[in-house]
């Protein structure tokens, strides 16, 4: 058992750090929030030339070979930073669904692109009033005709659908109506995408398939049996959601301690009061104790080992841990804390989306209790 | 990082759980909750000694076994999961004997080390006093030197295992003039010396929990002082840092964990959505804080004394045993106030004991509100209040 990171996950670590704290200020990420766009072309590319893209994907791909817990380390600290963009939405459902699916043929195609920087995936997975990941509910539907399929239905809270160059699409295959998944050229005119406005000013999108058209060799995976493929991307997205809380509660946590040092009221630092103190204990408690619960389930998961029960509690845990970490450190901050002046409601609303995104915590304690035979 | 045990320590856990099966099976006890500290058991300290499971982390020389502290948690974990009556060896197993082996002088190691690892020395603490609770170094029990001598008066409370201590681990004030940290030594009392008398007392679940112990004039040899004189209040600290670091703290109650579970299984309760979630809240709660304390076995193997780490991970780990007892009470409805012994009593009335029993997880050992100044101050460095 060890608890550290190694040298070169330190080194990772330390140069995501020092290179986030250079592009990626609150002024920019403001920029980001109000653009249409809600990313950077530029730093985009040099997210790729950094290699940050192709981290966790084999070399003959163009990757760096590395693990998936080092892309975790990658993730903290993006979430550290509120990065804005769809560096979740391209890696970790986009290309790594496509490594795990994908034929030979698929992968040489497109995630040399994708580690490059040149394109963007994303995954079009929920849908109107699904909230429970359950295949039963899915009513997108992809009609076999011609070699091709024609997929029609509305998809929702897609990330970065409005940029997409692809979509990973979830639909029902009929006859059989069971779950297959597709890679579609997000372009196409019959798809219609519009943004939606989200607490986290992220971009998540309604996508509309209008009869669009793909052709039978952009099945991802197998015909009518996707769906425990799409079960391990909601493992992978939940553990990789939780990584970038970890980095978020922890700078909140190290912000929220800075800040009960420096203000002074009653001619002390608030800090020195111990009804202070003991908030700032609370929320170091819910930081470690996220942190190892979600390092354990992305170790569990890079070393790929069965982790259904161990994903379920870091999602369960950090939902709402980070819950009472807000409530203590917008106490903690006062008045300040709540206005737009302030650095802290970037991660607030960040945190609350991420704890929305791929499962929360009624969703993931009803896997525990089903991992644990109730 | 690597959550994984070694194949030799999924070996030793293994070997612990068929060890501890196959006493429940041949009916030498029945797993209890707070069995560690409330389970005496001389036989039971014995076989495991046999084992060579006490001072396992303590060098060769003295009888350790020279091994992690991951594995005395790996022990200590299934010893508790199992409920087994430890609490003979217990305090000396997991505090005084390394205070000695940090602080004591060669002599102290030699005469104590091996007793205890062998089974055959037991102790107890006396730290508390009746006006020295989270303010320790207030305390007023005094030695006062006399030739190789030191002649010890006052008042110790709040100790556990006492009647079945031969020994104390006694902290006292020997320099009434130095400023209060720097006045305190520790020192071995025999539990037999002539003056020295202990009144049991009861707790909320009408167990004899701790005792009083008084000292009057009680005599003790000089080289019963463990460490430097007058240093006595930094040993405390150092030693408490242990007393908190263990898996005690979240799995005092845990046979009731167990059997709730399973009582919740076989009359379908955990088939209610409401009982299903407060269960897998539980398990969360319970893995989360295992994590915690594992790491605190970490630091210690680095050669760290933990500190805030000990701190974080006992106090949440005594909110979740508290959970438990609640949540297992109102599972069982009218019949959890049923206590051990009575008709209808559901889980051998482990959960009113929980409930009960529970309250003074958060107090023993450093309250809850004393570990997050630790915490607060030595962890996040904030300004002491």
């Amino acid at each position: 058992m060890k608890l550290t990171l190694t040298e070169e996950q330190e080194m990772l670590k330390k140069t995501a750090r020092g290179f986030l704290a250079d592009k990626c200020s609150k002024k920019f990420i403001k920029q980001m929030e109000e653009s249409e766009t809600g990313y950077s072309r530029e730093l985009w590319q040099e997210m790729a030339e950094l290699g940050w893209m192709g981290l966790a994907f084999p070399e003959k791909y163009g990757g760096g070979d590395m693990s998936f817990l080092d892309l975790a380390v990658l993730l903290e600290e993006m979430g550290r930073a509120c990065l804005p963009g769809p560096f979740f939405s391209t890696v970790v459902l986009g290309g790594l669904t496509i490594l795990d699916l994908g034929s030979e043929e698929q992968k040489q195609e497109y995630l040399p692109k994708l580690i490059r920087g040149e394109k963007v995936f994303t995954l079009a997975l929920t849908e109107p009033g699904y909230n429970t990941y359950d295949a039963s509910s899915t009513t997108v539907e992809a009609t076999p005709g011609g070699g091709s399929y024609t997929i029609k239905g509305t998809k929702l809270f897609v990330s970065d659908a409005h940029i997409a160059d692809y979509l990973l699409c979830i639909a029902r295959t009929k006859p059989k109506n069971e779950i297959t998944m597709f890679l579609a050229d997000a372009k196409n005119p019959r798809i219609n995408c519009t943004i939606l406005k989200t607490i986290a000013g992220d971009k998540l999108c309604e996508v509309v398939f209008d009869q669009l058209s793909v052709p039978g060799v952009s099945i991802l995976g197998q015909l009518d049996r996707g769906w425990s493929a799409v079960q391990m991307i909601i493992q992978r997205a939940a553990v990789g959601k939780c990584c970038e809380m970890v980095g978020n509660i922890q700078r909140v946590l190290e912000m929220t301690v800075d800040y009960a040092k420096e203000r002074k009221q009653f001619d002390r630092s608030i800090g020195s009061f111990q009804v202070i103190q003991h908030y700032c204990a609370d929320m170091a408690t819910d930081v470690d104790s996220a942190r190892f619960s979600t390092y354990q389930a992305a170790w569990m998961l890079s070393e790929g080992l069965p982790c259904t029960k161990e994903v379920a509690i870091a999602k369960a845990w950090i939902g709402e841990a980070s819950q009472r970490v807000f409530a203590l450190a917008h106490q903690i901050h006062g008045a300040i804390g709540v206005t737009i002046e302030h650095d802290l409601h970037y991660y607030t609303r960040r945190a609350k989306a991420a704890e929305i995104a791929f499962g929360d915590a009624s969703f993931y304690r009803e896997v525990v209790a089903r991992e644990m035979g109730l | 990082m690597d959550f994984s045990f070694t194949e030799e320590q999924n070996k030793f856990r293994q070997e612990v759980r068929n060890f501890l099966e196959e006493e429940i099976k041949k009916g030498y006890w029945e797993p209890a909750c707070d069995a560690w500290v409330q389970g005496f058991d001389p036989e039971f300290t014995k076989r495991v000694a046999q084992r060579g499971w006490i001072g396992l982390t303590w060098p060769k020389e003295y009888g350790g076994e020279e091994r992690s502290h991951v594995d005395r948690l790996i022990l200590t974990e299934e010893m508790l999961r199992y409920g087994a009556p430890a609490a003979c060896h217990w305090f000396g197993d997991r505090q005084v004997g390394g205070a000695i082996l940090s602080f004591g002088s060669e002599e102290l190691k030699k005469e104590f080390l091996p007793r205890i690892v062998k089974g055959g020395a037991y102790f107890g603490l006396g730290m508390s006093e009746p006006g020295a609770g989270s303010d320790l170094a207030s305390l007023q029990t005094k030695a006062v030197e006399d030739g190789d001598y030191y002649v010890i008066s006052g008042q110790k409370t709040w100790a556990s295992c006492a009647s079945f201590a031969q020994y104390f681990d006694v902290y006292v004030r020997t320099d009434p003039e130095a400023p209060r940290h720097r006045g305190i030594s520790e020192f071995i009392v025999d539990a037999q010396a002539p003056g020295l008398s202990r009144i049991p007392m009861t707790d909320i679940t009408s167990t004899e929990a701790w005792n009083d112990i008084f000292f009057d004039n009680v005599r003790v040899h000089k080289r019963y002082l463990v460490g430097e004189k007058n240093r006595g209040f930094y040993q405390v600290l150092h030693q408490l840092d242990y007393e908190r670091s263990g898996m005690e703290r979240l799995m005092g109650n845990y046979p009731l964990f167990d059997a709730i579970i399973q009582f919740a299984k076989e009359n379908k309760l955990s088939q209610e959505p409401i009982i299903r979630s407060k269960l897998a809240q539980l398990q969360i709660e319970f893995e989360v804080g295992r994590l915690l304390i594992y790491r605190v076995a970490l630091v210690m193997g680095e050669g760290r004394a933990p500190n805030w780490e000990s701190a974080m991970s006992k106090a949440y780990s005594t909110e979740f045993e508290k959970h438990l007892a609640g949540v297992a009470m109102e599972i069982l409805g009218p019949y959890g106030q049923l206590m051990s012994g009575s008709k209808l009593a559901p889980l051998r009335g482990m959960a009113s004991h929980s409930y009960l029993g529970s309250k003074g997880y958060s107090l023993q050992a450093g309250t809850t509100e004393i570990l997050k100044n630790i915490l607060a101050v030595r962890g996040l460095g904030l300004p002491s209040s």
